[in-house]
């Protein structure tokens, strides 16, 4: 149960020396109530006030990481409900399955296929974060042999998924120095499979068939000395899930229940219908889930997840901006055209995007609209013309060009006649929608 | 272990609004939760979900949008009854032809049209002008008249041009569609405007202008969050349900419109990721408290009902 800031005040040492950074002990007990400091920053804590209050300091939700090194994903630490009360911290990682039973070519064909998922977005790129490896043969040989290959053929940490003790041990011994998660312990095994967890200091999947169950073993497995954790209640259908998702969040966060102070794992696959398990996973990138597995390696599937999460995922307080300065697009000589956007990420990797996809070598400038779209700086009085006409004079284009031409976005026609007087340009309305530039520059660019 | 359900208190609800008359009207609202949480209150309605029709070819539709309706597409009633056929819930009818770039067409004109589709289907109708708000403000005092009786959803009403539409709304029995971007404070705002002008809280629906997938999601999202987390305790200003144009939206994204993928980088085939472009715009938004989506595709139409139909079944405790 999570302590208040007098109890947590009782057991500090009442020096009030502010080297924890807080100006009173009491001060500093109301920050660690409210999970915003860690009790290293007081040096003097007994080791005694430290037992008893280690629990109550540690994040409510744990920060768990699976793999190694640069593909290492980082899961948890999760503080809020809501993005609008403050950001979510570790986007959802994204598992694609492979199964045991399939033959040693199509293993490799989806793999292949998974670790060609990568997709560019505001100019980042973005990939999915792991491979499930399921033990859908019942057979601990055939598992090993799948881990084996997988392992080989993917940078990607991996999960193990069998309920098979003998089979996880196996696949551990090859597979343990990536670090994968096991997947999973459940009432039948946990002993042995925690055990494992432990003998190879790797983290651990705990499946309960219901929230109930999944509290217990939890309970259970903490005995046992083993804390990485991801949980999973055994809910397969969305509704359930959606259900279970937002009580362990709820409960972790609000309570500081501790058997769900982990992240939680959701599986939407469904490989019968990719649509349905798209939606599906979407719903548990938008609601709580730490991890959500799929079957489909199809990119029409996995690039609507991967945006959602990015959109999910966002700091709602800051837009993404680039800087605005004159960027150069395929080399761009004196006569190339000028695109005059803003400095909103997604406005100008939209039209970056689109000028580079007609092959016609251009300039790009984003205007400093506080990273803000279009329409939107518009509105705000951000994308003035007299903004406009000020910062192309600061930024120097007119000496990069032999011509008089600015292009401007069709949203924003009204501007040009007072755009073109302020800044002696002559002003080119463009299409409207980014996508419409390569067409456009074909019929009215020479 | 027995877990103890975290069940939240909510003092409130967001309001129930009727859409259409006769055996097939709609009701949407009344939600005492947050989206599907039903293990501590009501999803009384099912999210209704109408297909667009134009009075306007749809030019700038991509293929795989048009080929799915094949020939009805220079012809509103036509197209409104294959949108009845495909399962819609409703019509929602855009009068673009009114639009100065696309011809203009008066008050009159508009009018006729929307009479002759909703005399056409027996799913409820909504009306949406062409978007230039004080042309819209121009007709809908016609169009209002022409559908009297016939409880339609009308908008959009903005804080320039809401005068005339609720006026119209309110002498001919319609419900409004209140529009304003993205901000909370503005739409409370329209929104007591609008009741101030005594048409009824249970008449109005709130358009809080979403964005795409990839394409500004994120603040429609919490912009919805946070209203339902106020219809739900006790802002009344918040409580009218929610409308999410996802197909005009969503159909504007690349990931959608596009046949092929960018140079370097496979996106997949066109189906499946159109689909889902819009279809997932929906269902995030259903999560997020949308409560009427129009769309444009059949098929996202039928894959955001497959969905409904299973997360509707709440979790049990
Ligand atoms: C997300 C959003 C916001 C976010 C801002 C997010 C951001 N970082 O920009 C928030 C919530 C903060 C916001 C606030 C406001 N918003 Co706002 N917002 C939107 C929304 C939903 C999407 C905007 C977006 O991200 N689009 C995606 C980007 C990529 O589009 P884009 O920048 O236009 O770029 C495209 C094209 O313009 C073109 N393009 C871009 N550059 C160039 C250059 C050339 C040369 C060419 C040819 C093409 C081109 O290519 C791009 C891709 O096609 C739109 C409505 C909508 N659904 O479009 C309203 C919208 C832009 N907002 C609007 C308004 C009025 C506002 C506010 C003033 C209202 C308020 N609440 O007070 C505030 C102002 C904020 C401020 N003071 O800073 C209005 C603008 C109305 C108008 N016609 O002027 C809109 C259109 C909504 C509406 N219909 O009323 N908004
Ligand atoms: S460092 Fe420790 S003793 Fe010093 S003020 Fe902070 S809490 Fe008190």
């Amino acid at each position: 149960m999570a302590l208040t800031g007098l109890e947590i005040y009782k057991q500090l040492p009442k020096k009030n020396c502010k080297e924890c950074g807080q100006p009173t002990c009491l001060a500093f007990a109301m920050q660690l109530a409210a999970g915003k400091a860690s009790l290293e920053a007081c040096p003097y804590v007994s080791d005694a006030a430290k037992e008893f209050l280690g629990a109550a300091s540690a994040p409510p939700i744990a920060l768990v990481k699976i793999g190694t090194g640069e593909k290492e994903l980082s899961i948890g630490n999760e503080t809020v409900l809501f993005r609008h009360d403050k950001r979510f911290e570790h986007p959802t990682g994204i598992a694609i399955e492979v199964y045991d039973d399939m033959s040693a070519e199509e293993i490799a064909a989806k793999v292949d296929a998974i670790n060609k998922l990568v997709f560019d977005r505001v100019g980042q790129i973005h990939e999915v974060d792991l491979v499930a490896v399921v033990n859908r043969s019942g057979d601990a040989g055939k598992f090993v042999e799948a881990v084996k290959a997988v392992q080989g053929a993917t940078k990607y940490p991996l999960i193990l998924i069998s309920s098979d003790v003998n089979a996880m041990g196996q696949a551990l011994e090859v597979a343990a120095a990536g670090k994968p998660l096991v997947y999973a312990a459940t009432a039948e095994n946990y002993e042995a499979m925690t055990e494992l967890a432990k003998k190879y200091q790797v983290p651990l999947a705990v499946k309960g068939s219901n929230l109930n169950e999944l509290a217990e073993l939890v309970e259970k497995v903490t005995a046992l000395g083993w804390k990485e954790l991801v949980i999973d209640s055994g809910a397969r259908e969305v509704a359930q899930a959606l259900g279970d998702l937002t009580q362990i969040r709820r409960k972790a966060l609000k309570e500081k229940f501790r058997p769900f102070g982990y992240p939680a794992i959701a599986f939407a696959s469904n490989p019968e219908n990719p649509l349905q398990e798209a939606i599906d996973a979407g719903v548990y990138i938008a609601k709580y889930a730490g991890i959500v597995v799929i079957s489909s390696a199809d990119p029409a599937v996995v690039l609507p997840l991967i945006t959602l999460r990015l959109n999910i995922y966002t700091d709602p307080q800051k837009p993404i901006a680039v800087e605005a300065k004159i960027y150069e697009i395929g080399n761009p000589g004196p006569d190339a055209p000028v695109f005059i956007t803003t400095n909103f990420s997604l406005t100008y990797f939209c039209v970056a995007g689109d000028v580079e996809a007609s092959r016609v070598p251009a300039y790009v400038i984003p205007i400093d609209t506080d990273g803000i779209s279009v329409l939107t700086a518009w509105a705000a009085g951000k994308y003035s013309p007299e903004k406009i006409a000020e910062d192309l004079k600061n930024l120097g284009i007119k000496d990069k060009i032999n011509h008089n031409k600015i292009i401007i976005p069709g949203h924003v026609a009204v501007l040009s006649g007072k755009l073109a007087e302020l800044s002696g340009f002559e002003v080119i309305v463009g299409p409207r929608e980014s996508s419409g530039i390569p067409s456009f520059l074909k019929q009215r660019w020479n | 272990m027995a877990v103890t359900i975290l069940k939240e208190r909510w003092t409130s609800k967001v309001a129930e609004v009727t859409i259409g008359e006769g055996p097939k009207a709609v009701k949407v609202g009344g939600d005492s939760t947050l989206p599907y949480l039903t293990f501590e209150g009501q999803v009384p309605n099912a999210p209704v979900v109408a297909l667009e029709v134009s009075d306007v070819y749809p030019e700038d539709w991509p293929e795989i949008l048009k080929n799915a309706w094949g020939d009805v597409l220079s012809d509103p009633v036509a197209w409104a009854k294959k949108a009845v056929e495909f399962g819609a819930d409703a019509v929602a009818l855009r009068l673009d032809s009114a639009h100065p770039d696309k011809g203009n067409a008066s008050a009159e004109d508009v009018a006729r049209t929307a009479k002759a589709v909703a005399d056409a289907i027996d799913v409820p109708l909504i009306v949406l002008g062409c978007g230039v708000e004080e042309k819209d403000a121009e007709i809908f005092p016609t169009v209002g008249e022409v559908l009297q009786g016939k409880n339609c959803l009308i908008g959009c009403a903005t804080q320039e041009n809401y005068n005339s539409i609720v006026a119209t709304a309110l002498v001919n029995g319609h419900s409004v569609i209140a529009s304003s971007p993205l901000d909370i404070n503005l739409a409370k705002q329209l929104n007591i405007l609008i009741t101030e002008m005594n048409l009824p809280s249970d008449r109005i629906v709130i358009d809080p202008l979403i964005g795409a997938l990839g394409y500004g999601i994120e603040y429609a999202y919490s912009i919805m969050e946070r209203a339902r987390l106020g219809a739900l305790t006790g802002d009344k200003m918040l409580a009218m349900p929610i409308i999410c144009f996802v197909g005009q939206e969503s159909w504007k994204a690349k990931e959608a419109k596009d046949e092929g993928s960018p140079e370097g980088y496979d996106w997949g085939g066109q189906y499946t990721r159109a689909i889902l472009w819009e279809v997932m715009t929906a269902t995030t938004l259903l999560q997020a408290g949308g409560h009427l989506f129009l769309m444009r595709h059949p098929d996202s139409l039928k894959q955001f009902k497959d969905h409904v139909a299973a997360i509707s079944k709440g979790a049990q405790y």
